[in-house]
């Protein structure tokens, strides 16, 4: 494997870790259910990247694109549920503030 | 520095504008703009169907998706909870009896599909060639997710009848 190739892969992979971090804190640091929806769209944004990065170096492009394709399609389709589980939750609670959801607590 | 290594120093500055601004508008916004630049650099990393796919999807649906979820507030009194409660009992109480009857069909069809082959140079270069011969499977599956997806949709843009 070329020098350069490597080179991306570890440059990239370290933007990957942090795209992660920053996905990981969005969740953690929230209450608010949309903006943890957010984390997750970074963080499948950030996997998206190491799998382009990965087929990129190791020469399986195509097959990375597959995979992303896939991503995808599960991505917006996780996004589309959740949206409408967090509409859900508003009409019910009158609020996204996950502190002032208790109607799940035993 | 390289063209890729600017690209991504971007795309990590727009990951963390979109944590770190305070409206929730704005960090759909950066979410967008996340996805364009990740499409820029799928399109350099010599990936530009997946691209197509990232930028039409990931910076031109799901934002529409999250504005909508942001500017969708009804307000729901407890006496409609009650009255769309039992009306969703009424909906669904066949729910079961489709599931054990498709089941009990899925159980007795057994469906083979045949693919044409195609050349080993094809499955390694062409993206749709994996899709179609490798990874069929996944197919079904996306098309699964994509009827959960239209569900979804279904329920996310539902109108109250109580409130006409």
């Amino acid at each position: 494997m070329p020098v350069e190739s490597v080179s991306l892969f570890w440059t990239a992979s370290a933007f990957v870790i942090l795209m992660m971090i920053a996905g990981i804190y969005c969740i953690l640091a929230t209450f608010n259910l949309t903006r943890a929806l957010i984390g997750i769209e970074i963080l499948m944004k950030a996997v998206t990247l190491l799998l382009i990065v990965v087929g990129h170096v190791t020469q399986h492009t195509a097959l990375a694109q597959a995979l992303v394709i896939t991503l995808i399609v599960i991505e917006v389709v996780v996004m589309v549920a959740a949206g409408g589980v967090v509409l859900s939750v508003f009409r019910k609670n009158k609020t996204i503030d996950v502190r002032r959801l208790r109607n799940l607590k035993g | 520095m390289t063209m890729e290594m600017v690209l991504l120093l971007i795309l990590l500055a727009a990951t963390v504008w979109t944590v770190m601004t305070t409206r929730l508008l704005r960090a759909v916004i950066g979410l967008a703009l996340t996805s364009v630049i990740l499409t820029i650099l799928m399109y350099r990393f010599g990936a530009p169907l997946a691209g197509v796919f990232e930028l039409s999807v990931c910076a031109g649906l799901i934002p529409v998706i999250f504005v909508t979820t942001v500017s969708f507030t009804q307000r729901l009194t407890p006496e409609k909870l009650v009255v769309r409660k039992k009306e969703r009992m009424l909906k669904f109480w066949f729910l079961p009896v489709l599931i054990v009857l498709v089941g009990m069909v899925l159980t007795q069809v057994h469906v083979t599909i045949d693919f044409p082959p195609v050349s080993p140079e094809a499955l390694r270069t062409d993206p749709r060639a994996i899709l179609w011969n490798l990874r069929h499977l996944d197919l079904v599956g996306q098309i699964a997710v994509l009827l959960a997806g239209v569900f979804g949709v279904v329920v996310f843009f539902k109108e109250d009848p109580s409130c006409r």
